[in-house]
């Protein structure tokens, strides 16, 4: 049993990384009031830039590539944003097909520039994050073998960054505007709050946090950029960020939840006590509760109020 | 000009042309984004509608009719949808799970074909039909979003899929099913015969009858009349004595049978198996449809034909002219982007035109009412 466990979770924290840090991108947009469904997208362009630019530089950049690609695949999932926020702050456009314009036009314009660039649709990278042990805390009994030992350095950001999200949103000036642009943007308009920019703000960080999370899976367990890349992780976390209450800590909660089953889902094959569970219990699962969740929660309207309307001074 | 110029003043003039300023924006962005990766575009174009069959190649021609049968399907279920206010963004998982199911009885059951192929027509259409019901539901009883549950649904199906496939329909390799019974297929001998051995099916005159069927739903009869009400104004609809919550599952289960059609036009005949790990991205290239087509049945049918076209012309492009495939879903993903942004043409015909906006005239509206008292 301690076997099972002591392989599963290291494994785990792996997979949740790259979904923790997509949610929370989602959280920034839905919590200025856009709807992102098109985190997949970013997610996916992220993954491919961060591909790309290891292979170019793998050779001439040292160690300082990984570091850098992550960065990359930061900025160039912000850019696809980019469309995003203008169509839907802009535009007034309808949120969802917007998103799902950013979808599609990503999983295609990755793939072509891959096949353009690279003459394959798949990119093998030779420079990735490896797992280490972290010094000290890895003798720590049982914590240490769990949480310390064969780690990605990546997870360890991904937790920095929604312990600072946290702070960011529940106690600064910027946080709460930026909730109250998703909450009520009428009565946030009429304290002084730049709408727009706090929407077009939400949605590039929300791009930034999808396209640094297809970095992270790219730069970790997958070390391959193909069309596979696009297996709805970014769709996950949409349910991991409906699941945790639109929250960062709910959002870490819900997503090592995931992390877990998507883990064991995966290990059921070679894990003997795990065989005879069928993998749709646990490959629905976080679908599943994510639904039940929904009616659950349906009675206390717990999501930001304003997700997925144009802002339209005129109605104030 | 300046007769051009009066027509665009009008917004509702400009919603007739935005569709295909949508479609000229998405094939000029396409050809700026083969320039830039050094191809030559109008090559590329040429050898995308020759591979469609366009300059007389029957077969090709045939394959081009067969993308287009499943294309309208889907595009004809997210258009009944959105015109009743729901975004059906999960034609995908209902496809497959009705793709599924129709594949499963083609292979499992021995039957004739008279019986076996309606049979596993109607079970994907069921299938796909409870597939929709379940959001619909969820939205009529404890107003969940439809968008996000229908998001899950079509994971659940991916999921349902990857296991049911190899336990139950295993075919030669472990990620598809195996080949369906020749008389669940919906490929019948005269049909490729005329077409010089293209795939092209019985699905092409499922498909006409739906956008007939849907047509005549939404234009005439009061349950259609219903439907878009709803999606009109909710308020006013409950108002004026019309059971929401019901019309709501029952367009869901509608919208959720066609994409069933469509799934079942897709594996009994065009794939003739199932693949497992994948959402078909037939349903949201049906929300490209469905948009193009301003949702009307004849809308949607016209531009299922432009994606079939694309869609059946772009392996030979990228054979001819080495252009990448994906070029196709770039064009697709530009044309949807500018038909959510509409704001963003009607501001391009202004610039570009220097016209202002004239209010809408207010004769049009009491025109339309007079000829509809009349009938």
């Amino acid at each position: 049993m301690w076997d099972i466990i002591s392989s599963i979770v290291p494994l785990s924290l792996a997979y949740t990384a790259p979904l923790l840090i997509i949610a929370l991108g989602g959280l920034y947009s839905e919590r200025s009031g856009i709807v992102n469904i098109g985190l997949e997208g970013l997610m996916g362009v992220g993954a491919f830039a961060a591909a790309m630019f290891t292979i170019t530089f793998q050779g001439s950049l040292g160690g300082a590539t990984i570091w850098i690609a992550l960065l990359v695949s930061l900025i160039v999932g912000m850019l696809l944003s980019l469309f995003h926020a203008f169509a839907s702050v802009s535009m007034n456009a309808n949120q969802v097909i917007s998103g799902t314009a950013i979808n599609m036009f990503s999983t295609a314009i990755t793939i072509y520039m891959a096949r353009w660039l690279t003459g394959s649709s798949n990119v093998q990278i030779k420079r990735f994050f490896i797992k280490t042990d972290v010094p000290i805390l890895s003798d720590i009994p049982i914590i240490g073998d769990l949480f310390f030992t064969k780690v990605y350095t990546t997870t360890y950001v991904v937790l920095a960054i929604v312990i600072f999200s946290w702070f960011l949103l529940n106690k600064t000036r910027f946080g709460l505007r930026l909730r109250a642009c998703g909450e009520n943007p009428h009565s946030a308009d009429s304290m002084g709050v730049n709408v727009s920019r706090m929407r077009y703000i939400g949605v590039l960080i929300s791009g930034a946090l999808a396209g640094l999370g297809g970095g992270i899976v790219i730069m970790t367990y997958a070390k391959e950029f193909s069309q596979l890349t696009y297996n709805g992780l970014g769709f996950l976390a949409l349910a991991a960020l409906i699941f945790g209450k639109w929250k960062p800590f709910g959002i870490l909660g819900s997503s090592v939840f995931f992390g877990i089953a998507m883990t064991v889902a995966n290990m059921s094959v070679i894990i003997p006590s795990l065989q005879n569970i069928p993998n749709i219990f646990l490959n629905t699962f976080p679908y599943v509760v994510t639904l039940l969740a929904l009616v659950l929660f349906s009675n206390s309207s717990i999501g930001p109020k304003a997700a997925g309307e144009p802002y339209d001074v005129s109605k104030r | 000009m300046h007769k051009i110029k009066t027509f665009l003043s009008v917004e509702s003039n400009q919603n007739k042309i935005i569709p295909f300023l949508s479609v000229f924006l998405g094939f000029l962005i396409g050809a700026i984004v083969m320039i830039v990766s050094g191809f030559n575009p109008l090559e590329a174009y040429a050898r995308l509608f020759e591979g469609a069959g366009l300059f007389g190649n029957v077969r090709r021609f045939g394959e081009t009719l067969v993308l287009a049968t499943s294309l309208s399907l889907t595009g004809l279920a997210v258009a009944f949808g959105m015109r009743t206010g729901l975004f059906n963004i999960g034609a995908s998982g209902q496809l497959l799970m009705g793709g599924f199911c129709a594949v499963f009885i083609g292979i499992t059951l021995d039957l004739p074909k008279i019986i076996h192929l309606p049979l596993a027509v109607s079970a994907a259409m069921l299938a796909g039909a409870l597939w929709g019901m379940i959001p619909g539901l969820l939205k009529a009883r404890f107003n969940v979003h439809e968008v996000v549950s229908s998001i899950m649904m079509n994971w659940i199906a991916v999921w349902s899929v990857y296991y049911f496939v190899p336990e139950f329909i295993k075919g030669k390799y472990d990620t598809e099913s195996a080949t369906i019974r020749n008389s669940a297929s919906l490929r019948v001998d005269w049909l490729t015969d005329l077409f010089k051995g293209s795939s092209i099916n019985l699905g092409i005159f499922i498909a006409i009858i739906a956008a007939i069927v849907v047509w005549w739903i939404l234009e005439k009869t009061t349950f259609g009349f219903e439907l878009k009400a709803v999606g009109l104004n909710k308020d006013a609809a409950k108002y004026a004595g019309i059971h929401v919550n019901r019309n709501i599952v029952l367009s869901m289960m509608i919208s959720g049978a066609l994409a069933g059609l469509a799934g079942a036009t897709f594996y009994l005949g065009f794939t003739n198996n199932v693949k497992i790990g994948e959402l078909p991205s037939l349903g949201f290239d049906g929300i490209a449809v469905a948009l193009l087509g301003v949702n009307t049945p004849l809308g949607v049918v016209l531009s299922s034909l432009l994606f079939g076209v694309m869609n059946a012309g772009k392996g030979f492009m990228q054979a001819a002219t080495r252009v990448p495939n994906e070029l196709v879903q770039i064009i697709m993903a530009v044309i949807i982007f500018f038909a959510a942004a509409t704001q963003l043409i009607r501001l391009i015909i202004k610039r570009i035109l220097r016209v202002k906006n004239v209010p809408i005239q207010v004769t049009e509206p009491v025109i339309e009412e007079i000829n509809g008292g009349e009938k």
